[in-house]
């Protein structure tokens, strides 16, 4: 079929308000790649054109130990950051969930579990995770602080049609292998710039069978390869997903009737398709400075002296000296200080409830510190509601308020120099997680093992 | 946004693949609330510990996937502020790419081969009229989309431009297509 279309093309379209211009439906905003987009705006004395169909929240350096209020934070360069962004949301008359309120937490987080984030929309953030709202069927990216400002003034965004590919994922994830470690595996395969360029469709049995949380994480990483967006079809899961939830449409039927119509049609044609045997995946973990870096848990730390491109061989030389790795060592031998569980990739209530599921009646190894930074107040609630947080503290781990935390180390929640950290996060560039600190990306459940033995396990026979 | 002339002069080179903007300009300096100032914390910790030099050439040329990772637009104004007006690479990110573009820094995209031969070559010429490098071991023509290379050659301010086409979008959002997602302002 010729004019069979694409989620993708179909909210392209709809979207189209001239050539290369697109109407963003819901502008997330945070308080580190905004203020100047605010500036800019009073510098131009230009008003934000559609409060309504913008939100605000302070999520990536806000401390996460209980403080309650902007004016209390510590650090006076991220308390006058949040104070701005309190200030710019008054003046502009944008609704914000700044500390104190309990709908507050990572922007990627609180936007699906307002139902702000809905299929068919077009959502961006001055935040390269954007990308986790794909997972509802929506067409949603990162855009920097100019263009920030640009859709506050306008609520639309400058656009250029990227490219389209399809990830195809037969099979089933196998026990213990999850949509983290899917993701991970994909990057692995294509590189960290093999989307670069696309906005890109995860299909087939894996994903279908996956609940949104797991849909959020892939999507979530789509950046990581490089991609523009990653998008997956909406179906019975995320509308029951989103029913219920305070932003949706009153008229909540029609509204699915209408999503019914936004999934590819069949012969819609793609830039370039991918496959990939779900079943054949295994828990990864990542070695190196960049995600696309990664292996099996059951593998070895890679030789450079192996990799056939120089480029490849000098970058994985380089990685492995930061990382302080010697080639050829097991992944399960390697020995952490450090576990962090958060992060807008895993920190949702799933999470959460696997991570705690592992740690049950067990410590953490004594040399380990860990920490669990649920991703908003109210995934907080909810674990506490649980009695998640009894498990996590009785096993040894630091409970926190939500934020991004030590996934980007804004906040007091860093890595010292040469600590090595097993991580739910989404990045493990140098530094990033604190200067000299070592990051090594894993999913919640790799995690919460790894925190208990005090070094990565093979989470499918290790009981 | 001034407008980009040609710009000719020494070329400094980071020969590393996947730089991403975390190390062009690591996260202790996000907190500032300007656009102006983050020059002197570029490439903070590879220049601290002596592991990369680089002089405050008009010119960079990097590695493939230049800019990738967070879209932290702090990262083009660092490379701005230390000096920079060109940036050559065989592959950008997205944002990053489109951040550049924003404010004046030119992204051009060459192949590896010719890469190395600008960097060998030390000193370039970049006219983006003309969509050419120029150095001792070549001309290379590089592509670049005709409203970038509009904008950036006037130095326009995008949000005047697009509000140039403000009716089309109030007939957008009288037509009703605009009412998808949430009312924020109501939650």
């Amino acid at each position: 079929m010729a004019d069979a279309k694409s989620l993708f093309d179909k909210i392209w379209e709809q979207h189209e308000v001239d050539d290369d211009l697109l109407y963003v439906d819901l502008h997330l905003v945070h308080e580190v790649t905004s203020p100047q987009a605010f500036d800019g705006l009073r510098l131009s004395g230009r008003k934000v054109r559609r409060p309504d169909k913008t939100l605000a929240t302070a999520d990536h350096n806000v401390p996460t130990d209980g403080t309650p209020a902007a004016r209390l934070i510590a650090d006076e360069l991220s308390r006058k950051q949040v104070q701005a962004l309190e200030r710019n949301c008054d003046e502009f008359g944008i609704p914000l969930y700044s500390l104190g309120s309990a709908r507050r937490g990572i922007v990627h987080v609180i936007g699906p579990e307002l139902g702000a984030t809905q299929p068919g929309m077009t959502i961006v953030c001055g935040d390269s995770h954007t990308s986790t709202h794909g997972a509802f069927g929506a067409l949603a990216f990162g855009i920097g602080t100019s263009e920030v400002e640009h859709v506050l003034a306008t609520q639309c965004l400058v656009q250029k049609r990227p490219k389209t590919m399809r990830i195809s994922y037969s099979g089933q994830l196998g026990f213990g292998v999850t949509s983290k470690d899917l993701i991970l595996a994909t990057i692995g395969r294509l590189g960290t710039a093999g989307m670069q360029g696309y906005a890109v469709e995860y299909s087939g049995p894996a994903i279908e069978g996956l609940p949104m949380e797991k849909r959020m994480t892939i999507c979530n990483m789509t950046i990581e390869g490089g991609g523009r967006a990653g998008m997956i079809a909406p179906d019975e899961t995320t509308f029951e997903y989103v029913r219920g939830k305070p932003g949706t449409p009153q008229d909540f039927d029609a509204a699915v009737e209408r999503w019914r119509h936004l999934p590819t049609e069949g012969g819609a044609s793609f830039d370039r398709e991918i496959e990939v045997d779900a079943s054949e995946l295994s828990p990864m973990v990542t070695w190196g400075t960049t995600p696309g870096m990664v292996t099996e848990v059951t593998a070895h730390v890679p030789d450079p002296a192996a990799m056939d491109s120089p480029a490849d061989r000098e970058a994985a030389e380089r990685a492995l000296a930061y990382m302080d790795l010697e080639p050829g060592t097991p992944i399960t031998e390697i020995p952490l200080e450090r576990i962090f569980i958060g992060s807008c990739t895993n920190s949702r209530i799933t999470d959460l409830r696997e991570a705690a599921s592992l740690l049950d009646g067990r410590k953490i190894a004594p040399s380990l510190r860990g920490m669990v930074v649920p991703g908003s107040q109210q995934v907080k609630a909810q674990a506490e509601e649980e009695g998640l947080d009894e498990v996590f503290r009785s096993a040894g781990f630091e409970w926190r308020e939500s934020g991004c935390s030590a996934c980007l180390g804004m906040n007091p929640d860093i890595l010292q120099p040469g600590e090595r950290c097993a991580s739910t996060s989404n990045r493990n560039f140098e530094g990033r997680q604190g200067a000299g600190g070592r990051t090594h990306l894993v999913s919640p459940r790799m995690a919460a093992a790894a925190a208990i033995e005090g070094r990565f396990v093979d989470i499918r026979n290790w009981s | 946004m001034d407008a980009f002339e040609i710009v000719e002069g020494q070329v400094a080179v980071l020969d590393r693949a996947d730089v991403d903007t975390d190390q062009i300009i690591p996260k202790q300096f996000l907190k500032r609330v300007e656009r102006t100032g983050f020059g002197e914390f570029l490439f903070y910790d590879w220049f601290r510990s002596g592991e990369v030099e680089l002089e405050p050439h008009p010119i960079l040329v990097a590695g493939r996937n230049f800019g990738s990772g967070s879209s932290r637009e702090h990262a083009v104004w660092a490379l701005k502020d230390f000096g920079f007006d060109v940036v050559i690479a065989p592959s950008f990110s997205d944002i990053f790419y489109s951040n550049c573009t924003k404010n004046g820094l030119l992204p051009v995209i060459l192949s590896e081969e010719e890469c190395r031969q600008v960097a060998g070559s030390g000193e370039a010429r970049v006219d983006l009229d003309d969509q050419t490098v120029t150095c001792a071991q070549g001309v290379f023509r590089f592509e670049v989309d005709e409203q970038i290379k509009h904008r950036l050659v006037n130095g326009l301010d995008d949000v005047a431009m697009t509000l140039q086409r403000a009716g089309k979008i109030d007939e957008f959002e009288q037509a009703g297509r605009a009412d998808a997602g949430p009312v924020t302002t109501a939650l």
